[in-house]
């Protein structure tokens, strides 16, 4: 018997005022996927998320997550959740360490020290853990977002444009780090981006949004092969730009 | 798992928002100071004033320390909605709401370290006032006895109904709102009569004044330090009204933090 899906959203709809930014989206990631939500600006990638978090109410539709029903059960499941996106920022007057253990109490992260302690040498965070967070250069802040995500050991991790903004080595440096947290513990990645290198290089499963709808959802060497391109920028612009319709190809 | 079993209601996670708030206040001194300036300079005024009316005025050689003591009174629940309020505001200016709102913290536990953050500033403010007003007035709040901690309580769950009212606006409307963290206590200050007896007030606004439960305070501090008389009827009618206010604040909250959750606003806690 399959697993049942460690997120599942169904008819998903979130209109704002007279703005649709979600438009009756329906997808179920497996537990241990990494799939990836690519799509312009104001395609739905964030509203999804938030929606999926709990953070906003869907107008109309329903999203499960470990088979909570979300935002209504959200409680029983936000501690094995987490979240990353450079858009949320981490208190700037706060040290490090102390916006670690503030973060390591709210998720009930047991041992909390050793937990924090094994993050920074992972994370390459040790020269810096007593700094103030808003004196970080952007780097920085993003691998102190990234430990701050992964102090739980979240089953279900969301990330918003995760290497937004970062230098390519930074950038890389990151997708190492969660990739080997993808594989050392099974988590489901939920993982928003425009970064077509990042999306090629971590995620199982790409579903493309365009306008609060799903124009496409396949895994990446597949939508290749359908779009008759060398990589997913191509594709993406074929989607954004609605250019090429993609064609069927035997499995 | 490294994660503890999930709780209902978490005493661990109010006590991870408490020490957010403590590292920050710790870390400024500027902060630290500003507790104790205002309610400082409030109190030198006020006591002064008193000073000299006492000098030239039979009436207020009688009345004692009516009107230091009603301006101290007055600072706890003002001060303690600003500790209540600028809590709240500084996860809006560190734009960090959402990931508290993404967290595992419910709304109740984020209520209470805030409730508990406003008590630590009020201490941290208020108590080397009290001291001061002792060294340069004579006036001793402890002379005011157990109706102290009933004074006390009323005030406290006033100031703590008006934050969690000016949270909820700010959740729902943004940094729109702030103002309101430091004005609303305000618009009470004249109707609940801290400085003179709701007598003053034209008849329908005293049932207004009635209405509010630090009017009772103000009547039952006169009370006592005029006629030495502790008035217990008061208290209780204030605290009454004081349960009431606190359940329509915390319902007001919650409802606005789901309007702010419908409008997909929790993300954007900017202007």
């Amino acid at each position: 018997m399959p697993s049942p899906p460690a997120i599942s959203v169904s008819q998903l709809v979130k209109v704002f005022k007279a703005t649709t930014a979600v438009a009756g989206i329906s997808f179920d990631l497996v537990p241990g996927s990494v799939t990836g939500l690519l799509g312009g600006n104001g395609a739905g990638k964030s509203t999804t998320i938030a929606m999926i978090m709990g953070l906003t109410l869907p107008t109309s539709g329903t999203v499960q997550v470990l088979g909570a029903q979300m935002p209504r059960e959200r409680y029983q499941v936000l501690h094995r959740m987490n979240f990353e996106s450079p858009y949320v920022d981490m208190p700037m007057r706060l040290t490090v360490r102390q916006n670690l253990k503030v973060f390591a109490g709210l998720y009930g992260v047991e041992d909390a020290n050793a937990r924090i302690a094994a993050l920074s040498e992972e994370f390459d965070l040790t020269d810096f853990i007593d700094r103030q967070t808003g004196k970080l250069s952007s780097g920085q802040k993003t691998r102190v977002s990234v430990a701050k995500s992964l102090l739980n050991r979240p089953e279900v991790l969301l990330l918003d444009e995760p290497t937004a903004s970062l230098d390519p080595d930074t950038a890389d440096w990151v997708r190492m780090r969660l990739e080997a947290y993808r594989k050392a513990t099974g988590a489901t990645v939920l993982l928003a981006s425009h970064n077509m290198v990042e999306v090629e290089r971590l995620c199982d499963r790409v579903i493309m949004l365009k306008k609060g709808e799903i124009k496409d959802d396949d895994a990446p060497e597949r939508l290749l092969a359908r779009y008759g391109r060398d990589n997913l920028e191509e594709v993406f612009l074929d989607v954004a730009r609605g250019r090429r319709e993609a064609r069927e190809v035997m499995p | 798992m490294s994660a503890r079993p999930h709780s209902s209601f978490s005493f661990h996670r109010v006590g991870a928002m408490v020490l957010r708030y403590w590292y920050l206040l710790r870390s400024s001194w500027p902060r630290m100071l500003e507790l104790i300036y205002w309610p400082m300079v409030q109190m030198l005024t006020w006591g002064l004033l008193q000073f000299y009316l006492a000098q030239n005025s039979g009436f207020f050689a009688r009345t004692g320390a009516t009107l230091i003591g009603a301006m101290l009174l007055w600072e706890i629940l003002f001060r303690g909605q600003l500790g209540f309020s600028i809590s709240f505001l500084e996860e809006m200016w560190a734009r960090n709401l959402g990931n508290l709102m993404m967290s595992p913290l419910r709304p109740a536990e984020f209520v209470i370290a805030l409730m508990v953050m406003s008590l630590i500033r009020l201490v941290i403010g208020m108590v080397p006032v009290f001291l001061l007003a002792l060294a340069f007035f004579g006036f001793n709040v402890t002379d005011l006895g157990f109706a102290f901690a009933f004074f006390f309580i009323n005030l406290i769950l006033t100031s703590w109904s008006i934050g969690i009212l000016v949270s909820g606006l700010l959740v729902r409307n943004g940094m729109g709102a702030e103002s309101l963290a430091w004005t609303l206590a305000f618009l009470i200050l004249p109707i609940t009569c801290v400085y003179y007896p709701v007598t003053v007030l034209p008849g329908w606004l005293q049932t207004v004044a009635w209405a509010l439960p630090p009017t009772y305070v103000f009547e039952g501090l006169r009370a006592l330090v005029i006629d030495h008389t502790f008035r217990a009827d008061l208290m209780l009618e204030a605290f009454a009204l004081n349960v009431l206010y606190f359940c329509a604040a915390a319902f007001a909250f919650l409802r606005l933090l789901e309007s702010a959750r419908r409008e997909g606003s929790l993300m954007q806690t900017g202007e």
